[in-house]
């Protein structure tokens, strides 16, 4: 009482206090003390991030953040306040053009999200205020309102459920718009209050907002009319969350806990963290070298004019206006050296940026577009989270695959049962009366079975032990439909094989595990068939067709930790029973001993023939024990603090000293294609890694299923029961052990060739490595840190010369461990990552590419991943066919646009040299502006949406390819420099080439002559098509497309100068290009050296072409010479390619 | 199992982490097949060319066997045009206008001449262009080229009673604008050549020079247009404005000629046409053939009568006195043809040298390359 009071009086300090008090409708609590309201913020969601004031600063703040825009600002800065050659429109205009293009963008889609903003907060709701019902704008929630909700509708903030219009107070949810998912999920209402909320006097205590939504502790004081107040738990199964939607429930009432900002939603909402590709890494490194030579050409250049001005002083016809004459000459000098970094600071371009995120946002339609990716089950097709990453799917090195749901369907289906020892499989033929029969069991107990009572209680406990909801077919059709599909593929089996009741054919289970609807319907086969939950009383209709009734006392819900979950019933003879399920290892240490045998047999066939296990046992609990754990429970599901931690505790205390009854295995389909998949990634050169949660047996079946692990590979096996042969201790083990498989796989294997192919194929010997959570745990925090570094070292290089690797009982933080792992070590390879459910969504996060498959696990891993894909397959053709070709037209779209603006500026450089240094542009300003935004822009970008060097069959038949591009490849150095190289030459030979024809400048045929704008116009001419040109002769892939914009570009350019040189602009300072174009065109000496140097510019490009094998698209010519492309191959890494 | 159900099992509200906040467009499915388009499904029909030795070879011989004839003939279109240069500057003590180069000043009212002999070898039979070329000379230095303004040179009014800023420190002088304004215009060249011919029998013929058609057709027509467009009397026009400080006369009396005059007038305009170099030649007069029988220039003793009023001396300058005939290609200069030539020859011999690799290389697995 005294905390609550105290929590009164910093009411409105929340930050000092680690709970909140809600009085539930405003109400002071206990009545006679005075009610201070407290203060929280008001329900308004504000999703947008500017207002009509602040849009312009903020929005340009962060845009000038980055770095490029920065610079580009200094460089117009520059511009604007010193004396420079070009004028600040050449740079501010396309700077302008970016940051308008972008600001309009994020305006626009603020805006969106302020029309979204004001649709969720204006949106009416009923409020109870005095027992009437008042209609509000959503916005205008305060805590502590009592809140109605009707069917369908979205709660406008989290809720803390009192009241259902269903009888077991209990209501339905679907979290379709949190997290996609559209299964039901059941939230009860708070235990015993008063029908009426308008005398309901209460106070919720709660922890202040906190974004994890699985969390959620609280309690209630109710107050009656006797002093003390009933307490009440409340957990997250009370709490309704703002967004998710209320079904199958006529309407609810609630009081409002959390509102506007302080939701679990709005906590949650905020951008991941950026993932950045290694291209991107790669451009920055090639920025610094034009950096470099950037501001070494203006300095080389601002040393020359001062050595050059010494000599050549102020001549009579130049005169320096008095103001340059009085400026300081060291100020001067510093200017001149701005004024050259702006005359060649084209060298890094505003519109690379702009085209490179062009051609990733375009790019990434085309995944999007894919109907190769389309799946006719969830109708649906990629989805693409991100487009940053696109080519680094390309380059992918390692993949951390989930099983279950990804490699596996997530499909299950009940395949057989374990009862004391005897099997159980469902015979097709049904010859025995309940279509059960006993296939094989212990070899001496052969056509036996166990006894009927052990039997039925193993069936009753696979009716009770779990937290399915049976779907009522009888209402709500409508919303019912958008259910069927999703029902149906769970159910698999079908409803009429097991259950021939007609009012209950229509039937459908609602869980949020696929394993859980198996085992139910399990057991409806055979006889025993679960009939739902009704306030608390979990139905069953057994063999003989009579129902039985269960109390359901608790659930001991499932968590990772325990890996096992149990309920508590009462039976209509009062006797308390513990149902329990998990995995083997969980439940074996909690059972009798003596029965564990028996049944550990047919867990570990089952989990080698790929079927998922799970162990059931029970245990009758005495009044007293049960007491007891009533007791225990309750309290540990009052506290505050460390709930988790003492429910825990209660858990484990409860589930001891068990009966094993039986286990169950379950079928879970491989994914369609899994094993074509898996092969054509490994020939491909990516190492696959599976990591799941499953038992190691399931999972290395799984592996072997796949084609992971072949026949001839050997395993080598670091788990706790290798770990416990020999009889030393663990850590003794787990030494000898590496360095054991360290000197199998590293020392004795031959010796990898490093670099461009990895040749893990080429070797004789497969490894298979295999590592289970614990032993992995033991690697990585071993005793002293440098052994933990050591053994971290070894087993990332037994794992790096393995071909596959399977790490089993993964918690989902050592997924992501392991990612981080792999992705920090030597090389920091490129790792990819791909899961279905929340479990992966940690590893998702980690890897460089993370993938969500749209399983059946709900949405949390597609909403955290990258790219998500339906199906497992998909991620062939994402990978080497996608990855691929945007991978080498980012990196062709890189490498041409440093080149083209190399070559752009050189002889702009080399012009310095004969004007005396005087920054003098050799272009016009219009061409220094265009050049990158019109001239030479669309050619690229379409090349770089549009490129298939390879056409797409022929990547997808020949996974091989994919090692061509491996380890960044097209942006090594020997390629930039080559491309480097490429633009100096193409500088020289335009400027010297028009150098020498101006020896004599008299090139009309009436002998008059050209001045510097026409030198610099011939120059740029030959630039632009020579640039262009170049290009085309890179393109593989010519569609309709390429032609338009490349001969487009020229035309347009031809067509431009014209115009642009065809008359006086008024708004023009100077008319320096007037006709000069013309005038160049009427010169057949212009004519003839533009030919000249651009087929002198091209030969080494096409001698190149000749001396280097042939790369084309052809199927034909690929499919026929697997010498060729050997060859190819090897050639390709002597010559650059630049395809 | 275990992966998968820890994920469902433990709650309810299995809600993701990262919700679309106000439920605006939050998990929007879509449920809509993908287009089945060539361009959406990357199925455009291409055309994917190859090169190969195979395609390009052919080329190369082309280019080759296509360049040399025409380098071949630039060249000797190159080598027939006549040039004669002479360098008049007067630095050597013996040059003819040694006293002249020495002596200058820009306040001197007496022009001081000098005559310049010199002797043609070959008769200039076609139309003969008079260049003038200076060395040393930076008219292509950033402030020099930007000083000009060429809405004052368009014939606008108020651009010639304000010059523009750019003209500076040559827009004003004693309060006045200058017309035409800028260094450029200031540093006009203004020697005047005159070509005398030396009969045999001893008589000196002076050489007619036209003045016209030495600068660009549009300049002289568009881009330069004297004030007043209607008003032909040019000094009434420019009236208020001031002569650029270095030129000796006012800009309206350049020429005799109304069509030549202000600043349309020819040698202004093509002053005004900056140089790519910092030695460079400008059209100067056009010798025009008169008759059939007689060529433009006959072989033997000339004197070129300078009017020297140019100093180039102060910055190491040269001047040169260039008569030239032209051809289709324009002036003499022999790059292009040795460039075609050797870019010809080049094409040409890798061609063989390829074809001859090609045939080595290509016979080992012949079997790849020819498959497509």
């Amino acid at each position: 009482m005294l905390r609550r009071r105290l929590n009164r009086l910093f009411g409105g300090d929340e930050g000092r206090v680690h709970s909140r008090t809600i009085y539930v409708g405003h109400k002071s609590c206990p009545p006679n003390e005075a009610y201070i309201p407290p203060k929280f913020c008001d329900n308004r969601i504000v999703s947008s991030k500017y207002t009509v004031w602040n849009f312009l600063p903020k929005n340009l703040f962060e845009q000038f953040r980055r770095i490029a825009n920065f610079y580009f600002l200094i460089i117009f800065l520059v511009q604007v306040i010193v004396d420079t050659p070009t004028s600040p429109v050449t740079s501010g205009l396309p700077l302008f053009f970016v940051i308008t293009v972008t600001a309009v963008k994020q305006g626009y889609e603020d805006w969106l999200r302020h029309k979204a903003d004001r649709e969720v907060n204006e949106y009416r709701v009923s409020v109870l205020e005095d027992g009437r019902r008042i209609r509000k704008m959503s916005a205008k929630i305060k805590v502590g309102d009592i809140v109605e909700v009707e069917e369908d509708e979205t709660f406008p903030c989290d809720l803390i459920l009192l009241q259902s219009s269903r009888d077991d107070g209990t209501c339905f949810v679907t979290t379709a718009s949190l997290d996609g998912e559209s299964n039901h999920k059941t939230h009860y209402t708070v235990a015993d209050l008063e029908s009426d909320l308008q005398y309901l006097s209460a106070t919720i205590e709660c922890e202040q907002p906190q974004p994890d939504l699985y969390k959620f502790v609280g309690r209630m004081h109710i107050y009656r009319n006797s002093q003390e107040p009933d307490v009440r738990s409340l957990g997250p199964e009370n709490l309704l969350l703002k967004g998710a939607n209320l079904k199958n429930t006529q309407k609810i009432c609630g009081v409002a806990v959390y509102t506007g900002m302080e939701t679990k939603m709005a906590l949650n909402y905020q951008g991941k963290s950026q993932k950045r590709s290694a291209v991107e890494k790669s451009i920055n490194a090639f920025l610094l070298v034009y950096l470099f030579i950037l501001v070494s050409k203006a300095l080389v250049c601002t040393t020359l004019k001062y050595v050059w001005q010494s000599k050549h002083d102020e001549t009579w016809y130049n005169e320096k206006t008095q103001k340059e004459k009085e400026t300081n000459q060291y100020l001067k000098m510093f200017t001149d050296f701005l004024s050259f970094m702006v005359l060649f600071n084209f060298i890094i371009p505003v519109s690379m940026y702009v085209t490179v995120e062009m051609q990733k946002f375009l790019g990434s339609f085309f995944i999007t577009w894919d109907k190769d990716f389309f799946d006719p089950e969830i109708q649906e097709g990629a989805l693409v989270n991100t487009s940053d990453l696109n080519e680094e799917l390309g380059q992918v090195e390692y993949i951390f695959t989930d099983k279950t749901g990804t490699l596996t369907q997530n499909n299950m289906e009940f395949i057989e049962c374990c009862i004391d020892g005897f099997q159980y499989k469902h015979g097709d033929g049904s010859s025995e009366l309940d279509g059960f029969c006993v296939t094989d069991g212990p070899v001496n107990k052969i056509q036996q079975k166990a006894g009927r009572e052990r039997e039925e209680l193993f069936l009753r406990a696979l009716c009770l032990c779990h937290t399915v909801q049976v779907k009522e077919s009888t209402k709500q059709r409508q919303d019912q439909n958008d259910q069927f599909d999703q029902i149906d593929q769970v159910d698999g089996l079908g409803l009429d094989h097991g259950f021939l009741d007609p009012p209950q054919k229509e039937m459908g289970f609602i869980a949020s595990s696929p394993d859980e609807i198996a085992l139910v319907k399990g057991a409806m086969r055979y006889g025993f068939t679960f009939l739902g939950l009704e306030s608390k009383n979990m139905k069953i209709l057994n063999r003989n067709k009579d129902v039985e009734t269960y109390e359901l006392l608790h659930v001991l819900n499932f968590d990772p930790v325990r890996r096992r979950m149990s309920v508590m019933v009462r039976s209509k003879t009062g006797d308390i029973l513990l149902f329990c399920k998990g995995a083997d290892s969980s439940i074996f240490p909690q059972v009798r001993q003596e029965e564990v045998e028996r049944i550990r047999m047919h867990v570990e066939r089952n989990a080698t023939e790929g079927y998922r296990t799970l162990c059931v046992a029970y245990k009758h609990l005495s009044a007293q024990e049960y007491a007891r754990a009533d007791a225990d429970l309750r309290e540990a599901r009052l506290a505050l603090q460390d709930r988790e931690e003492k429910l825990m505790a209660v858990y484990n205390r409860v589930e001891t000293d068990m009966i094993l009854i039986g286990a169950t295995a379950v079928e879970d389909q491989l994914q369609d294609e899994a094993a074509q998949t898996m092969e054509a990634l490994q020939g491909a050169g990516m190492k696959v890694w599976v990591l799941t949660g499953d038992k190691m047996e399931t999972a290395k079946s799984t592996c072997y299923a796949c084609g992971l692990f072949k026949k001839n590979t050997e395993l080598l096996e670091l788990t706790l029961r290798t770990l416990e042969d020999g009889g030393r201790s663990r850590e003794e083990r787990l030494h000898d052990l590496l360095l054991e498989y360290h000197k199998k796989a590293v020392q004795d294997a031959p010796p990898v060739k490093l670099g461009i192919t990895r040749s893990w194929s080429v070797a004789g010997h497969d490894y298979g490595f295999i590592i289970d959570g614990a032993s992995l745990s033991m690697v990585l925090s071993s005793s002293s840190e440098p052994n933990s570094r050591r053994y971290k070292n070894l087993f990332l290089q037994i794992c790096q010369n393995c071909t596959s690797v399977l790490c089993c009982r993964m918690a989902p933080l050592q997924k992501a461990q392991i990612v981080k792992l792999v992705k920090n070590s030597k090389g920091n390879p490129i790792t990819l990552s791909i899961g279905d459910g929340a479990n992966d969504v940690s590893m998702i996060l980690e890897a460089h590419v993370g993938i969500g498959i749209k399983g059946k696990e709900g949405r949390q891993a597609v909403k955290n991943s990258d790219y998500a894909i339906p199906k497992l397959k998909h991620l062939k053709k994402l990978l080497l066919a996608h990855g691929h070709l945007y991978y080498v037209r980012i990196a062709h779209l890189v490498q041409y646009f440093f080149y083209k603006n190399l070559c752009f500026i050189l002889p702009q450089f080399l012009y310095q040299f004969f004007c005396g240094y005087s920054q003098q542009p050799l272009y016009d300003a219009a061409y220094l502006t265009m050049y990158n935004i019109c001239f030479t822009s669309m050619p690229i970008l379409a090349y770089s949406l549009l490129e298939q060097h390879i056409c797409i069959e022929v990547l997808l038949e020949h996974s091989t390819l994919y090692r061509d591009i491996a380890k960044n490849a097209m942006l090594r150095w020997k390629l930039f420099l080559y491309w480097t190289a490429l633009g100096i030459f193409h500088g020289l030979v335009f400027f010297f080439g028009v150098r020498f024809l101006f020896s004599n400048p008299a090139l009309q045929d009436n002998g008059q002559v050209f001045g510097n704008w026409s030198y610099g116009t011939i120059v740029f001419t030959v630039l632009v098509f020579t640039v262009t040109l170049k290009l085309a002769l890179d393109t593989r892939h010519w569609t309709w497309i390429n032609h338009f914009v490349i001969w487009g570009s020229l035309a347009f350019y031809v067509f431009f100068s014209f115009f642009w040189g065809g008359i006086i602009w008024p708004f023009l300072k100077h008319q320096r290009l007037y006709f000069v174009f013309a005038n160049m065109l009427s010169s057949v000496s212009a004519w003839l050296v533009i030919i000249l140097l651009i087929l002198l510019s091209l030969l080494p490009e096409i001698l190149l072409v000749v001396l280097r094998k042939p790369r084309g698209p052809h199927a034909r010519q690929l499919a026929e010479g697997g010498l060729l492309q050997a060859s190819r191959s090897l050639l390709s890494h002597h010559f650059p390619t630049s395809t | 199992m275990m992966a998968s159900s820890y994920k469902d099992e433990d709650g309810h509200i299995t809600v993701s982490g990262s919700g679309a906040a106000a439920g605006g467009g939050g998990g929007s499915l879509r449920s809509k097949k993908p287009e089945n388009t060539a361009f959406k499904q990357q199925r455009l029909p291409a055309w994917q060319p190859i090169l190969t030795a195979g395609t390009v070879l052919p080329a190369f011989f082309i280019i080759g066997l296509m360049f040399i004839p025409i380098g071949i003939g630039l060249y000797v279109t190159s080598n027939n045009i006549k040039e004669f240069e002479v360098d008049y500057t007067g630095v050597e003590m013996s040059s003819p206008c040694f006293t002249c180069s020495q002596n200058f000043s820009w306040n001197s009212t007496k022009p001081c001449t000098c005559s310049v002999p010199f002797h043609l070898d070959q008769p200039y039979e076609s139309n003969v262009f008079m260049y003038y070329g200076l060395s040393n000379f930076y008219q292509n230095h950033r402030r020099y080229v930007k000083s000009r303004d060429d809405s004052q040179l368009n014939g606008n009014e108020e651009s010639l009673r304000k010059p523009s800023k750019e003209c500076e420190p040559y827009a004003k002088s004693n309060n006045k604008p200058i017309a035409p304004c800028g260094a450029i215009a200031n540093s006009m060249f203004n020697d005047s050549l005159e070509l005398i011919y030396i009969d045999p029998n001893g008589t000196k013929v002076q050489i007619p020079l036209t003045a016209t058609g030495i600068a660009w057709w549009t300049d002289k027509h568009v881009k330069f247009r004297n004030p007043g467009a209607e008003n032909t009397n040019l000094t009434v026009v420019f009236q208020g404005t001031t002569r650029p400080v270095n030129w000796r006369r006012p800009v309206f009396q350049l020429d005799s000629d109304p069509d030549n005059n202000g600043f349309i007038n020819e040698d202004f305009i093509v002053w005004m046409r900056t140089a790519a170099l910092p030695t460079f030649r400008k059209l100067y007069r056009i010798i025009q053939r008169r008759s059939n029988v007689h060529p433009t220039l006959p072989r033997g003793n000339y004197t070129l009568e300078v009017v020297y009023n140019y100093p180039v001396r102060s910055f190491e300058g040269r001047k040169r006195m260039i008569l030239s005939t032209i051809s289709w290609m324009g002036g003499k200069n022999p790059f292009l043809g040795i460039a075609y030539v050797s870019v010809g020859s080049v094409c040409f011999l890798l061609g063989v040298l390829l074809l001859i690799i090609h045939h080595k290389y290509g016979n080992r697995n012949n079997a790849a390359e020819i498959s497509h």
